[in-house]
């Protein structure tokens, strides 16, 4: 018995130690230098709510990403169809992702042939006859589909993870969420609507030429001419901006796109212009923008960003050498956000944020006050009750709170659990329910001692009864918790940790830990006397 | 110190009738209002925008509505928040046409033209869009039943059905007590109110637990009394810890409710109504229904006998007897 004692203080004394050590950090500045050296450093985690900061969730439109690469087996096949002499036959994307093709009745066995040997990615769902024509139906695989928009999702959080690397936050979190989602969170954010737009720029940087033989005013009265297309002017969002809405007449062939940027840098402004960004390109980007700005001098290059003009300079000669410049109606600050999602490439397909919650560091610090106030005033009261109503049994009562309360603090800040405000009002409540067991152990003690059973036997009889309860009551509060946590996004999930870990250091410290208290009085002299 | 004095013997039983047909009352009104009516919805639930905005100065709805311009008609709702003095206002935009990411940039311009660009602080934006708050809505209601569910087979296994369907019945009136009560204070019903939903399911389960516990123990104990006599006993003897573990809880949450701020009070409350229905469904509810259980399961097994276990019940209760 004296070594059982012994033992199991011995084991609550290291605990005890151990907890300290874990929250020295959160608690003690500055640690001292020897400190950090093996000593875990972590603070415990505090969430967006409590610290300030934005968490957004983004969905990827994937679904734009397949309409893209449609488009592009669209353009491949019309070309190998070209290539190889079959003539007269036309190809549509209809219904979004569907391919269709129009061939004529004497191509239609070497049609077959070249789907099969060249296009293998592509499904054919329906044949329909009629009229000499015969009309393929043309999907892309299921693997590819598959692997199309898995694509698009990890290529999308890899450049958002770009973006915002450069963008400059620290420790952001940026994870996959189901099929399509992408869950951001910046800690700490002080300018929430930049970072949202560096975040949700598509960033498709398209060059396409000008026709200016095409009347604007007519084009818009009555739509542009086949293979033409309308595009704006990019207005600057900067104070002083002095972009316009012009309507430009494009071809709708794009001539180049981003993919070709190693590098974007932005220049200061001169006199004449703002600033502009400056777009450094690969050997194949800089070849083909030779090509391309040599084969069209004189005319009109529109340098085109997610579907808006942002300039569209006449080319005075070729260019070489690999560099581009963007020149628009924007500050310095909107000039250095354009590079940084230049630079961090463009993304698959275009994302929209389904959620937002952005807290403000002042209410952060509020709420933490807030939840302090309540925590301290809060757990008085049971305190300042279970003596009142329990004597020296409350006393040890409130004793195992208090080392609940250090056990559960250190076990988040161990396992680097994030603290919110529910967290918070978590933790206050389970103060409330940790002294339960306390009340079952007790209740139980005094109805053994009612029934005339003597002190020692009565805690025994007590501890031994109430025991099942105890356990069972907490398992369906720990159960609940779990449920809430399979639920629950952010700081609800906060809630349901600290209540499944709370359950586990309560039954921890109400039974086991008040139970050395009366065997220690059992061994070391007779329990004669309870105050309860 | 005691509350209950030992001895104490109150017949809860009697009450049964008139109690359970007072919730049933309850329960089925707040079920009708709940589908008819429907609760308030945050935005986590409906969608839609909302954000805390601070003043510098004393500043009325209507200066508000103003700043807003654009924003500020339709649906939009003001109101004030965080109580007399702090200048606090939450605006929440129903469905806008404008995407969500763009709002809190127009609402700040919007703002700093009536206020001055240092008038005013956003605190908190909270946006959803409407696919996002549908999926959280089931999925919340789902969480709440498959808890409630998941109790009342927990006490199945650890008791006896019975047992288990009292438990389940008195949850289901537990959570549909708070949220009519929170219909009726006006709370939107968001994410925390699915939180505050799961712990009240799996707190008020608790008093279930401890006066099951009693049930079975007297009923191995005291051979001669009847199942009615053995639940009021039990409720009885286990009075004062159902009241006093409540309590402790109740006196947290009252510290929650009146200084946690104006996040944390809807939370609070709901928790104090379930917690105070769970000690009334507890005593009033869940035993009554064990009882009741027992008689229809008397009269079907005197028509006819099927299954080992139903034997073993009987076993028991003849013995019991």
């Amino acid at each position: 018995m004296r070594r059982s004692v012994m033992i199991r203080l011995a084991l609550f004394i290291i605990a005890t130690l151990v907890s300290l050590v874990y929250l020295a950090p959160t608690f003690v500045h500055p640690l001292p230098a020897w400190w950090s050296r093996f000593l875990p450093t972590d603070r415990i985690h505090l969430g967006l709510d409590l610290q300030g900061g934005s968490h957004l969730l983004l969905e990827v439109k994937v679904d734009k990403a397949i309409e893209n690469n449609v488009e592009r087996v669209k353009a491949d096949l019309t070309n190998v169809l070209r290539e190889r002499g079959i003539s007269g036959v036309t190809v549509e994307r209809v219904q979004g992702t569907q391919l269709q093709l129009k061939v004529p009745a004497a191509s239609v066995e070497r049609v077959r042939g070249l789907l099969k040997s060249d296009f293998a990615n592509l499904t054919v769902v329906n044949t329909q006859t009629g009229g000499g024509m015969t009309d393929f139906f043309l999907t892309l695989s299921k693997e590819e589909l598959r692997s199309l928009r898995d694509y698009a999702v990890d290529q999308s959080l890899e450049t958002i993870r770009n973006r915002i690397d450069q963008f400059g936050v620290s420790e952001p979190v940026i994870q996959r969420e189901g099929q399509q989602e992408i869950l951001i969170q910046l800690p700490g954010i002080q300018d929430p609507e930049r970072a949202k737009e560096i975040i949700g720029k598509t960033a498709s940087l398209e060059f396409k030429l000008v026709d200016d033989t095409v009347n604007v005013e007519d084009a818009l009265k009555n739509g542009p001419p086949p293979g033409r297309q309308i595009l704006y002017g990019y207005v600057g969002k900067g104070e002083g901006s002095v972009g316009d809405k012009t309507p430009y007449v494009l071809e709708s062939r794009t001539l180049m796109t981003g993919e070709y940027i190693t590098d974007a840098r932005v220049r200061p402004s001169s006199q004449l212009q703002g600033p502009y960004v400056e777009l450094i390109l690969n050997s194949t980007g800089a070849r083909l923008f030779e090509q391309i700005t040599g084969a069209n001098v004189k005319r009109r290059l529109a340098i085109v960003l997610d579907n808006r003009v942002y300039s569209a300079p006449v080319i005075q000669e070729r260019i070489g050498g690999g560099r581009a410049s963007i020149t628009g109606s924007f500050d310095i600050k909107e000039a250095r956000d354009l590079a940084i999602i230049l630079r961090a490439g463009a993304l698959p397909a275009p994302v929209e944020i389904i959620e937002e919650r952005t807290v403000g560091p002042s209410l952060g610090s509020d709420s933490i006050r807030q939840g302090i106030l309540s925590f301290v005033v809060g757990i008085s009261l049971v305190i300042v009750f279970m003596i009142l109503y329990y004597k020296g049994a409350g006393v040890l009562a409130n004793v195992a709170l208090i080392f609940h309360i250090l056990f559960l603090l250190a076990i988040l800040a161990a396992f680097q659990a994030v603290l919110t405000m529910p967290g918070i009002a978590g933790i206050v409540l389970i103060a409330g329910m940790a002294v339960d067991a306390n009340v079952l152990i007790n209740e139980r003690i005094r109805e053994e001692l009612r029934a005339g059973r003597a002190p020692r036997s009565a805690v025994e009889a007590g501890y031994q009864h109430a025991l099942p309860a105890i356990i069972d009551t907490n398992v369906t509060t720990f159960l609940s918790g779990v449920i809430l946590f399979q639920f629950g996004t952010g700081p609800i999930k906060g809630f349901a940790v600290t209540l499944c870990i709370g359950i586990l250091t309560t039954v921890v410290t109400a039974v086991y830990m008040t139970r050395i208290y009366y065997d220690y009085r059992m061994v070391t002299r007779k329990l004669t006397r309870l105050s309860i | 110190m005691e509350l209950i004095k030992p001895g104490l013997n109150i017949p809860f039983t009697n009450y049964r009738h008139i109690a359970v047909a007072l919730s049933t009352i309850v329960n089925i009104v707040v079920l009708v209002l709940l589908f008819t009516k429907g609760p308030r919805l945050g935005v986590d639930f409906a969608g839609g925008t909302v954000v805390q905005v601070k003043f510098m100065q004393k500043v009325s709805v209507d200066q508000v509505r103003a700043g807003l311009g654009q924003l500020g008609t339709g649906d939009t709702v003001i109101q004030d928040f965080g109580g007399e003095g702090s200048n606090e206002f939450l605006v929440r935009l129903e469905k806008t046409s404008i995407e969500i990411g763009a709002l809190g940039e127009q609402l700040r311009a919007g703002l700093s033209k009536q206020f001055g660009p240092n008038g005013f602080e956003v605190r908190r934006i909270e946006s959803v869009g409407p696919k996002v708050g549908k999926e959280l809505r089931e999925r919340g209601a789902w969480s709440v039943i498959a808890a409630t569910i998941m109790m009342g087979v927990y006490i199945w296994f650890r008791f006896e059905l019975r047992f288990g369907i009292g438990a389940v019945i008195a949850l289901i009136h537990d959570v549909l007590v708070t949220i009519g009560a929170l219909m009726l204070g006006h709370y939107e019903f968001d994410l925390t109110i699915i939180a505050a939903l799961l712990t009240i399911v799996g707190f008020s389960v608790n008093d279930t637990v401890i006066v099951c516990d009693r049930i079975r123990e007297n009923m191995r104990k005291i051979r001669r009394e009847s199942l009615e006599a053995i639940i009021n006993m039990s409720i009885n003897e286990t009075l004062s810890r159902t009241i006093i573990t409540t309590g402790t809880a109740i006196m947290v949450l009252l510290a929650l409710f009146v200084l946690g701020g104006g996040v944390i009070r809807p939370f609070a409350f709901a928790l104090l109504v379930g917690f105070f229905s769970g000690v009334y469904s507890t005593i009033f509810i869940a035993s009554p229904v064990i009882l009741f259980w027992e008689k229809g399961a008397a009269q079907r097994r005197s028509v006819a006998e099927t299954g080992v276990r139903k034997a073993e019940v009987r076993a028991k209760r003849t013995s019991a007897k």
